[in-house]
């Protein structure tokens, strides 16, 4: 007669005896619960894996974005892109693995799993990723990429042809360094690419501006005077991989489906042949062309990304925010992780009794020109600290305020190759901006204001 | 800012061309797409009734007025085409001695493209120029073809371009409404109606408004004009067509 107790042993079909049926609780090393891994069930083998993702609601993007509740968790940047992206109805999602992106993607094939993304795939390279792309959403459905440094370059030519294309998407861009030599740390050069493709571009400061941007972004591409992809870019590492708090809706919610039939552009049409990728005309010119059809083509797209001005207000309250900036003595214009490190050197001038205000830019595209020129009117020094050699925000913010503001503008401090950047930098530009010691940062700095030749300023301003 | 009537001549932002070898969008020149219930007229926001009104006098007294349907309302996709098509008619009932010249799609024709009787959006000034038209009215268009059209016509002619658009509105048309479904097509038609019997111009007789382009006389028998009331569908649209719910309609 068998023990009953021993009936109670669970055992594998090897016969092994299961020892845990809980699982237990995961966490990070530093004992932090890890709340968006999905936790082991032992048995119960029949549940649906796809069980959440089918008991998800369709709410409003006004809704999502206003009015659901939020839960706080500490998760990192790539895990706060995965929880957007399963609140957004995401239809198809591939990519190519590049580090700091990887984590990014390998967390969006989990969703895959989930089934909160329809379809995922590797893809062969990032050519043949952002070719994917242009063809999911000219087909029509709701399409999540995301890539980095060297990936985003080999990327780059039809990343540029979705504009034109009118194709609406959200690209995440985790920016590292483009080779050579081969680096993989932290530094957004690649973001100077991106400016002027024609699409729409965010830089995320945090994981809380990632996840909102990427949400936001789906909804905004697919405007139908917009229809235009978003380009979502944050530091790599100091964003992706570090945790910070990030407040989210609840996960049985999620953004209403793109309807492609209220596009700008016909989807394809799969059905009669031939199926083409590319848009209709124009081939080349020729008699049979007017003059100026690729260049109205052109003006069409940057009017487009003219007109999600509104809706970048809409959602996201706005291209730029501003801090303190009224009566402050020195003012830092930022985006990304920069804004970060320049709200410690804004405390630390403090200490010394500067005051100093923030313009943190969102929207790099549409870049915030009236909003700047607003806000500058009576700044007299404007430092801008970046994490790239060339300093592609202190050019856009020179071309935008020239002859709308006398500040002196400090194109720096600059960090690059993966370098961080100390708060002191940018205390010391800041102090030495006010006090007339000899900058740090060359050569962009002092490009305007007072004490340059305004030939000198004029010969810069034609030649950037 | 809204303007409660037409802008001044001198305040006009878009007006007929030419305006110029390479110029400026609509957009480049700081003119937004208006909210719900507005519209607008040569770069400014007016109230719906008075750019549409404005429409109707420019096509009313504009040499060889033409009504250009993009794909959307020319072809029989689904039955609320059809409704929008057919509202597209009653306007042309009200406008004496106009064209209607399709933009069946938008690839480009080649070998060659016949551009007086069919407008493309890779060369539409060739459309213009060949009819020698002043005003005209686009519907039914997606609205990426139609803002390369209406740039295109703006700096290359001196046709007033008008958009009826189902979505946001087209900056670059001198006047243009939207939000556009069938009853606010109709709404067109009224204020047409109104604006043609103020003004005094009589319809014909027998309802045939709409003028024949020599292709269409040549295909009807050497007919000059037709009633396009009488206008009937050979056939009901595809069943196969699955219409979306109310409220999701496609433009």
């Amino acid at each position: 007669m068998s023990d009953p107790l021993e009936s109670e042993v669970k055992t594998n079909p090897q016969g092994d005896p299961i020892t845990s049926v809980e699982p237990e609780q995961k966490t990070n090393p530093q004992g932090d619960p890890i709340t968006s891994a999905a936790p082991v069930k032992v048995g119960g083998g029949s549940k649906d894996p796809h069980e959440g993702a089918k008991k998800q609601r369709v709410v409003t993007p006004e809704y999502m974005f206003s009015e659901a509740p939020r839960k706080r968790e500490f998760i990192t940047g790539s895990e706060a892109a995965k929880e957007a992206v399963r609140r957004s109805n995401v239809d198809f999602s591939v990519a190519y693995p590049i580090t700091p992106q990887s984590e990014t993607m390998q967390l969006i094939g989990v969703l895959y799993g989930e089934g909160y993304v329809k379809e995922y795939y590797r893809g062969e390279e990032e050519y043949g990723v952002m070719s994917a792309i242009a063809g999911g959403s000219r087909a029509g459905v709701r399409c999540f990429t995301a890539t980095a440094g060297p990936g985003t370059l080999r990327g780059v030519e039809p990343i540029a042809s979705w504009p034109g294309h009118r194709l609406p998407a959200v690209a995440m861009f985790t920016c590292r360094v483009v080779n050579a030599p081969l680096a993989i740390q932290p530094d957004n050069i690649e973001v100077a690419y991106l400016l002027h493709c024609g699409m729409i571009v965010f830089h995320a400061e945090n994981q809380q501006d990632l996840f909102d941007f990427i949400m936001k972004g789906f909804i905004i591409s697919e405007k139908n005077d917009v229809t235009l992809p978003v380009g979502v870019a944050c530091d790599g590492f100091f964003v992706t991989h570090a945790r910070a708090y990030v407040d989210m809706q609840e996960k049985d919610i999620k953004l209403p489906p793109r309807e492609a039939w209220k596009g700008a552009v016909p989807v394809l049409d799969a059905e009669n042949p031939p199926a083409r990728l590319s848009r209709d005309a124009p081939v080349q010119k020729s008699n049979f062309m007017a003059y100026n059809i690729h260049a109205v083509w052109q003006q069409e797209v940057w009017a487009a990304v003219e007109r999600s001005r509104r809706y970048i207000e809409q959602y996201m309250g706005g291209l730029c925010t501003a801090e303190n900036v009224e009566g402050a003595e020195a003012v830092i214009i930022a985006s990304g992780s920069a804004c970060a490190q320049s709200r410690e050197a804004i405390r630390l001038c403090k200490d010394q009794k500067v005051n100093v205000g923030l313009i943190k830019i969102r929207s790099l595209r549409p870049f915030p020109i009236k909003e700047l020129r607003r806000l500058c009117a009576k700044a007299k020094l404007i430092v801008i600290p970046e994490f790239n050699y060339v300093g592609w925000l202190a050019k856009d913010v020179a071309a935008a305020i020239y002859g709308y503001s006398n500040a002196k503008i400090v194109a720096g401090p600059h960090v690059y190759g993966g370098m961080s950047m100390p708060v002191e930098m940018i205390v010391d530009e800041v102090i030495g901006g006010l006090t007339g010691k000899k900058s740090i940062t060359v050569p962009d700095s002092a490009i305007m204001g007072r004490d340059v030749s305004q030939a000198e300023v004029a010969h810069f301003m034609q030649n950037i | 800012m809204l303007l409660k009537t037409l802008p001044a001549d001198k305040e006009r932002i878009i007006v007929p061309g030419p305006a110029g070898f390479m110029p400026p969008s609509a957009a480049q020149l700081g003119v937004e797409l208006p909210p719900s219930g507005v519209g607008i007229a040569y770069g400014h926001h007016t109230p719906e009734d008075i750019a549409i009104a404005e429409i109707a006098r420019q096509m009313l007294t504009k040499p060889n007025a033409t009504i250009f349907p993009g794909p959307m309302v020319l072809w029989a996709w689904n039955e609320h085409a059809v409704e929008k098509a057919q509202a597209v008619m009653e306007i042309a009932a009200q406008i004496p001695n106009v064209f209607i010249i399709p933009m069946p799609d938008y690839r480009p024709k080649y070998p060659k493209v016949d551009p007086e009787e069919v407008i493309n959006p890779n060369h539409p000034n060739l459309t213009i120029w060949g009819n020698k038209i002043e005003a005209c009215i686009f519907v039914g268009l997606h609205c990426h073809y139609a803002n390369l059209t209406l740039k295109m016509i703006r700096a290359g002619t001196n046709c007033c371009t008008s958009a009826l658009c189902a979505e946001q509105g087209h900056e670059d048309a001198m006047l243009s409404v939207h939000d556009m479904d069938v009853a606010k097509l109709r709404k067109v038609a009224q204020i047409i109606k109104r604006v043609r019997e103020e003004m005094k111009i009589p319809l014909p007789a027998d309802g045939r408004t709409v003028r024949y382009t020599g292709l269409q006389s040549r295909v009807n028998g050497g007919e000059t004009h037709v009633n396009p009331l009488s206008f009937k569908l050979a056939s009901p649209p595809p069943s196969g067509v699955r219409m979306p719910p109310e409220g999701q309609k496609p433009h």
